[in-house]
């Protein structure tokens, strides 16, 4: 059974303009272990998904629906007391901006504690114990005297280091990092990286790596689900996503990609904007963009298939295998049809 | 330190922009009324370059390397503390605001916020005619049909004139941002990350509209931005700055193919590439640590605590200058990298010869 398993999950927000369909009908599941990626641009719904697991929306003006199972038991319907002792346990997040997801007041130790003692019934001294021993496997230097200094003394790359070694504290079976590079530079970014695939083999945690990057994906995601407009549009092994992706949409973002490997004159662009998710397109949401497109796109929603043989690689997309194929052997050459 | 020459190569004459040794130094100040100067943060210390008319030059590097300061200072948004700007064959670097002015409309700047560079309470069509009436090129009328010309020229619908910033989206806002910029019909554009900011499609877009541009408009941009795939893709010739001082410039293939500064290789190797396969076979340099404090910078190789071919007794006694390698190509570093790729273990453990 897989450890986090998410079927037909849906998450609507009240707003005065009307319903916001902010994620609609997304499933996946990961495995122990297991690196999955969620792909996709502001607005595609890769937050709120995983918002929505942890329930953290704000209850007044959300409707969910759907499924998270995890461990055999549903994340969506559970009581917020139980909820409450699995998040930050059993399950811990990494936020994408690491400036204000630490309270600027408390010193770094003492936060850490605190995550400890919620769960675990230790003494001050042993929590503090297991702080420090984490914050020197998440490296940082001199460990025993950063302990007590506050959030601003540390840098960018630091801090998110210690929000690393926050989520880590009382070993989570899985771990949510909402874009946890964005906010870096490169080499830092390269640092953190390297840090979570070390940290995750040590402690064997599942990980889920939001991010609109496809290079982070690539380096460290074992599935990919690519989203546009609150709906999966592919869902692929890394490899397969990458050597043959059969959704229009990952052509795009593919393409639209500036490399340091390849010299492109001109890059790939999707035209236009996302659509509004208080009106999405009819049929396939991505067909105002789409330079395939085909009458049946109009009206017709396309399902989440296989579009070939290979049963862990599935897409939403209308288009038959072989125009994919031919299609996706052109994105990858750089050579992609762009709409006019 | 590299001398007060023009340190990069090409043909003498077409250079639209020489910054020659440019310094900025802030102050650390201490008391309320008689303050005291304690420090300086040295933001850019000592950085030569020229921009050839026509051409982009593009300046990569980490946060807080100088690189925003160093193009404000050229805008002449900042006084500089040393060194010279040359811009089309004269000497800017002390002019008085008024004499300046004249200067305001051949260079113009791009920024890297779409939401915080446009003026909410004001109109798209005032915010892009605002240069047009500053320098009072022409009549009201003369104005608006320029101002709805420009819109179409950056992709915006000319009816949109009467909008507000806040009904556009991110790419559509940085389009205002471009249009503005062209507005006066300036020779020089400096981008300070203008795609930063926007999701991957969006940030094509605008990378496109901006080589479209150069090609009809003959522009000249200085083009800033941390994403080496992105200053990859835009730019002619890319300077790599690191704590304030250019630790290598050269032209652009020649930089991704066989760079050598050691902080270039690291660079590089840490930008994540979007296919798997040649991701993960390829070994990275991770760099130690983080960027020093300016206030307080490492002696002699700026680079040199976080550097995998630090040498004792050379690399933090002796500055390396600027030096050539040969079309355009110039690295500041004893023991410049000899092949790429390379290996953390190569880098560390290849015979260093220095360079005389």
């Amino acid at each position: 059974m897989a450890l986090l398993e998410v079927r037909d999950l849906k998450t609507h927000f009240r707003t005065d303009d009307g319903i916001v369909k902010a994620v609609d009908g997304v499933s996946f599941s990961i495995e122990k272990g297991e690196t999955l990626g969620i792909v996709g641009e502001s607005g595609s719904g890769k937050s709120v998904t995983c918002l929505t697991i942890m329930g953290l929306n704000p209850k007044r003006n959300t409707i969910s629906s759907g499924e998270a199972i995890f461990k055999g038991e549903n994340l969506l319907t559970m009581s917020s007391s139980r909820l409450r002792d699995i998040r930050g346990d059993d399950i811990a997040m990494i936020f994408q901006d690491p400036m204000t997801s630490l309270n600027p007041v408390h010193r770094i130790g003492a936060q850490l504690v605190e995550a400890i003692q919620l769960h675990r019934d230790v003494t001050k001294k042993q929590a503090r114990a297991r702080a420090l021993e984490l914050l020197k496997a998440v490296g940082i230097p001199r460990a025993e005297r950063r302990i007590d200094d506050y959030p601003h003394q540390f840098s960018g790359g630091m801090r998110q280091r210690v929000m690393i070694a926050m989520a880590l504290v009382n070993d989570p079976d899985l771990l949510i990092a909402d874009e946890p590079t964005t906010a870096l530079d490169v080499t830092t970014q390269a640092q953190i990286l390297t840090l979570m695939t070390d940290l995750q083999k040590d402690f064997g945690s599942a990980i889920i790596v939001i991010t609109h990057d496809l290079g982070v994906i690539a380096e460290i995601a074992d599935d990919v689900v690519v989203m546009y407009a609150a709906k999966i549009a592919e869902r692929a092994p890394v490899a397969n996503l990458f050597k043959r992706p059969h959704h229009p949409y990952t052509w795009g973002l593919l393409g639209s990609l500036p490399r340091l490997d390849a010299d492109v004159e001109r890059l790939v662009q999707i035209r236009g904007q996302p659509p509004s998710l208080l009106h999405p397109p009819r049929g396939c949401r991505f067909h105002p963009r789409c330079p395939y497109v085909m009458g049946v796109c109009k009206t017709v929603e396309p399902e989440l298939l296989p579009a070939a043989d290979e049963r862990d690689h599935v897409q939403a997309c209308h288009l038959d295998v072989e125009t994919k194929d031919r299609e996706a052997a052109k994105v990858l050459a750089g050579t992609m049809a762009e709409a006019s | 330190m590299p001398a007060a020459t023009a340190t990069n190569g090409g043909a003498r004459g077409d250079e639209l922009l020489v910054v020659e040794d440019l310094k900025k130094h802030f102050p650390v100040t201490r008391g309320i009324i008689f303050q005291k100067q304690i420090a300086a943060v040295k933001a850019v210390d000592g950085v030569s370059f020229t921009v050839r008319q026509g051409e982009t030059l593009g300046v990569v590097g980490e946060s807080g390397c100088g690189k925003s300061t160093m193009a404000r200072c050229v805008m002449r948004l900042l006084d500089v503390t040393g060194g010279r700007i040359v811009f089309d064959g004269r000497d800017i670097t002390r002019l008085s605001r008024s004499d300046m002015r004249p200067y305001r409309r051949e260079m113009m700047m791009i920024f890297q916020d779409p939401y915080a560079s446009l003026n909410p309470r004001k109109r798209v069509g005032f915010i892009v005619a605002e240069a047009l009436e500053v320098h009072k090129m022409g009549t009201e009328a003369e104005i608006k049909k320029r101002v709805q010309e420009l819109l179409e020229v950056v992709g915006l619908n000319p009816e949109h004139y009467n909008r507000f910033p806040h009904e556009f989206s991110g790419g559509q806002r940085q389009r205002i941002g471009v249009a503005r910029a062209l507005a006066v019909n300036p020779k020089l554009i400096v981008c300070d990350e203008p795609v930063s900011a926007l999701d991957v499609s969006v940030q094509a877009q605008i990378l496109n509209l901006l080589k479209d541009l150069q090609s009809s408009f003959g522009l000249t941009y200085v083009f800033i931005a941390h994403d080496l795939n992105v200053v990859r893709h835009i730019s002619d010739r890319v300077m790599v700055m690191y704590l304030g001082h250019a630790v290598e410039i050269a032209p652009r293939h020649d930089l991704y193919v066989e760079p050598k500064h050691p902080y270039t290789g690291a660079l590089l190797s840490a930008v994540p590439i979007p296919d798997p396969e040649v991701g993960r076979a390829r070994r990275r340099i991770v760099l130690e640590g983080d960027v020093p404090s300016p206030i307080n910078p490492p002696s002699a190789c700026w680079f040199h605590p976080r550097c995998p071919r630090f040498r004792e007794g050379h690399c933090d006694v002796e500055t390396p200058p600027l030096t050539p390698f040969g079309d355009g190509h110039f690295a500041a570093c004893h023991y410049p990298l000899e092949r790429w790729p390379m290996t953390e273990e190569e880098i560390r453990h290849s015979t260093r010869q220095p360079v005389s």
